[in-house]
């Protein structure tokens, strides 16, 4: 775009796209000077018809694969039991519509308890998991410190070298944490990547600010909580979430550590429910497995139970999406 | 993960050797802050808040990771709960006689390395593929939707996946719910040991491929698009810039997670597994760590499971060293540097 033709001083002053686009009225635009799409660069060739269909398919297949499962599984949990015994199965083309399942599910018993449990853990976990990271890894950030290398080890090996399962479940059970939530939380409380992760952010923010409060008087306690977390709220809040997605969907440990089933978590739950068939010992939702008709009958059930596990993942993915991608693993990859 | 490359960019603001960088500089000794002229008790007393605060940390470490490290002394022993760790009696190497003897759990060492093997060809490059794919779409608008649709399900639980599969591909599911629709004879998926291994790489590229797109275009979006236009005013058609500049662009980050992968090739989703073990049966579907839970925790031979868990966990820790070692040869960073 030199500006040789005369059409361009006839169109109207070159504005951003974005500005022209919000113009009320805007004027008929001149011809473009290159077809396709406006964010290929000059010098890339243009896409052959065949290619770019090709293209498209392949990624609405890979969009498909991952939306479909999830349209049919929502759907079918907000279906009639009826719908899913004339479709045989799983409802795909939204027919009648109820709250049913949801309004059983909620409305205490198993599955209600099962949630409790979950957000329970989740949240105590996370908290505890987050406040140990951020201090030790507060708490390792200055090298020189005492002790800093060795301590740093102790951290280190973990990530080589695990002790194993049974002596892991063996010290838990000494421990006298069987059936107990503790077990689900502590064991796994403290993950050395996390730890290292917000180390290194930490470590990457300018010293001379850290260096002036501690001029000023301000310990570390102080400079950990009016100035380091401040500023890397994004990171922290990112390693709660990796902290809490874990919680929220464990569940081999509390295979391993909770034999009561009245305390199980909703993952266990759903295993038990949903993916083996069982019906469930008291509260609400016994007797929604019919012997005659078989499990189907439950179906709607079962896929309510599903999407309640589904849901606190959606409520927080937006958020992982805008700091987790762009932050973090990027700055990591980056280097 | 990519514990290298997250700490790499500290080099300058960390003078002092760094463990987890390496060295982070290139002289052999740097400078050392006079740090170490300060009596030992002047530095405990100014550095014990930060004491202090690793404190937590380093206890729950060193009670659930490192005390059962310890616990696996019982590898050598005859293990007993009424008796204990201290009191069992000392049965030399006779567990791990026992293991290596024990068809079972050579069976299960079979499995797993068929189930690394086969997914290392089959769902390893996929991601690498649709990262390509997705790199060479031109709208953001489009490339960012199908990453958020693509990733989203890495942050569901394996009972969740398993189940979804199971809705889809099993006896009672959507597929064969269809097939019988149309008259034909419907099969299950998740109960035939025969298309096991095609089923869990499925459930994994399901789940997980979007985590290794992320990456890979993470590792693309540093390429500057100069490179590509230089190469296009070159003469090099599309093809040849993939080649030429895209692929090494990704070359770093692939090597990085071939390497993380192949150390970890005695670990094979095991959530995943255990959740199937007994839908398609052991004969596919045990795996080394699924054979330790079940003869220790299940069968409470705690020795015989606690020594076969000691070797799969020293194998694998030689594994991890030597993939990186392996890295350092072919000139890549590996992992971590310096051993």
């Amino acid at each position: 775009m030199s500006g040789q033709s005369p059409e361009i001083t006839a169109a109207p002053p070159v504005l951003p796209a974005a500005a022209v686009g919000t113009t009320p009225d805007r004027p008929t635009p001149a011809p473009r000077r290159r077809r396709g799409s406006k964010h290929r660069p000059v010098w890339e060739e243009r896409p052959s018809p065949v290619g770019l269909a090709l293209k498209g398919l392949v990624l609405t297949l890979v969009a498909l694969a991952v939306l479909f499962p999830l349209w049919t599984v929502v759907l079918t949990s907000f279906s009639t039991q009826a719908e899913t015994l004339r479709v045989g199965g799983l409802v795909t083309v939204p027919g009648e519509l109820t709250l049913n399942a949801y309004r059983q599910i909620l409305s205490g018993g198993v599955v209600s308890r099962a949630a409790l449990v979950s957000v329970g853990i989740t949240a105590v976990g996370t908290v505890i998991s987050t406040v140990v990271s951020v201090l030790a890894a507060y708490g390792l950030s200055r090298p020189g410190s005492v002790l800093h290398r060795p301590i740093l080890f102790v951290f280190l090996i973990t990530m080589f070298f695990g002790a194993g399962l049974i002596p892991t479940y063996l010290l838990v059970s000494s421990l006298g944490l069987i059936n107990s939530y503790w077990s689900l939380i502590l064991p796994g409380a403290v993950s050395a990547f996390n730890v290292l992760i917000l180390r290194s952010f930490f470590m990457g923010i300018d010293q001379s600010i850290l260096d002036a409060a501690r001029i000023d008087g301000a310990g570390d306690w102080r400079v950990l909580g009016r100035i380091v977390l401040p500023m890397s709220k994004a990171a922290v809040a990112v390693v709660a979430l990796f902290y809490g997605v874990g919680y929220w969907n464990a569940f081999f440990n509390a295979m391993l550590y909770i034999n009561d089933n009245a305390k199980w978590p909703l993952q266990l739950v759903l295993r038990s429910y949903v993916l083996q068939g069982v019906s469930l010992p008291g509260g609400g939702t016994t007797g929604q497995v019919d012997a005659a008709t078989g499990v189907v009958s439950g179906l709607p059930i079962q896929m309510a139970v599903m999407v309640l596990a589904i849901v606190p993942i959606l409520l927080v993915y937006p958020f992982v999406q805008r700091h987790f991608t762009k932050g973090v693993i990027f700055g990591a990859i980056k280097g | 993960m990519a514990l290298d490359a997250l700490t790499r960019r500290r080099g300058t603001s960390a003078p002092a050797p760094d463990p987890v960088t390496g060295a982070g500089g290139t002289a052999p000794a740097p400078a050392r802050p006079p740090v170490r002229k300060i009596p030992l008790r002047t530095r405990l007393k100014r550095d014990r808040s930060l004491l202090l605060m690793v404190l937590p940390a380093v206890v729950l470490l060193v009670v659930f990771a490192y005390v059962p490290m310890l616990g696996n002394v019982i590898a050598w022993q005859q293990y007993s709960p009424y008796t204990g760790f201290l009191h069992s009696p000392y049965a030399g190497w006779a567990n791990f006689e026992r293991v290596f003897t024990n068809p079972l759990f050579l069976d299960a060492v079979g499995n797993t390395l068929v189930i690394t093997a086969f997914q290392l060809l089959f769902f390893f490059p996929i991601p690498i593929l649709l990262a390509l794919l997705l790199n060479s779409v031109l709208s953001p608008r489009v490339r960012t939707t199908i990453q958020s649709i693509v990733y989203l399900p890495h942050f569901f639980s394996w009972v969740l996946v398993v189940t979804i599969f199971q809705q889809i591909f099993g006896g009672a599911g959507l597929i064969n719910q269809t097939l019988r629709d149309h008259g034909l004879s419907g099969f299950d998926m998740m109960t035939n040991p025969d298309t096991f291994l095609v089923l869990i790489t499925m459930q994994s590229v399901w789940k997980d491929a979007g985590w290794g797109i992320i990456i890979f275009l993470a590792a693309l979006s540093t390429v500057s698009p100069e490179h590509y236009e230089a190469a296009a005013v070159d003469g090099a058609n599309r093809w040849r810039r993939m080649w030429h500049v895209t692929l090494p662009a990704m070359r770093p980050v692939i090597i990085l997670l071939l390497i993380l992968r192949l150390g970890d090739s005695l670990t094979v989703g095991f959530e995943q597994l255990i959740l199937q073990r007994a839908a398609v049966g052991v004969d596919v579907a045990e795996v080394i760590d699924t054979y330790v839970y079940y003869q220790g925790v299940v069968y409470a031979d705690w020795s015989f499971a606690a020594a076969a868990g000691l070797v799969k966990g020293v194998v694998s820790l030689v594994l991890v060293l030597g993939a990186n070692k392996l890295a350092h040869v072919f000139g890549e960073a590996g992992v971590y540097k310096r051993a």
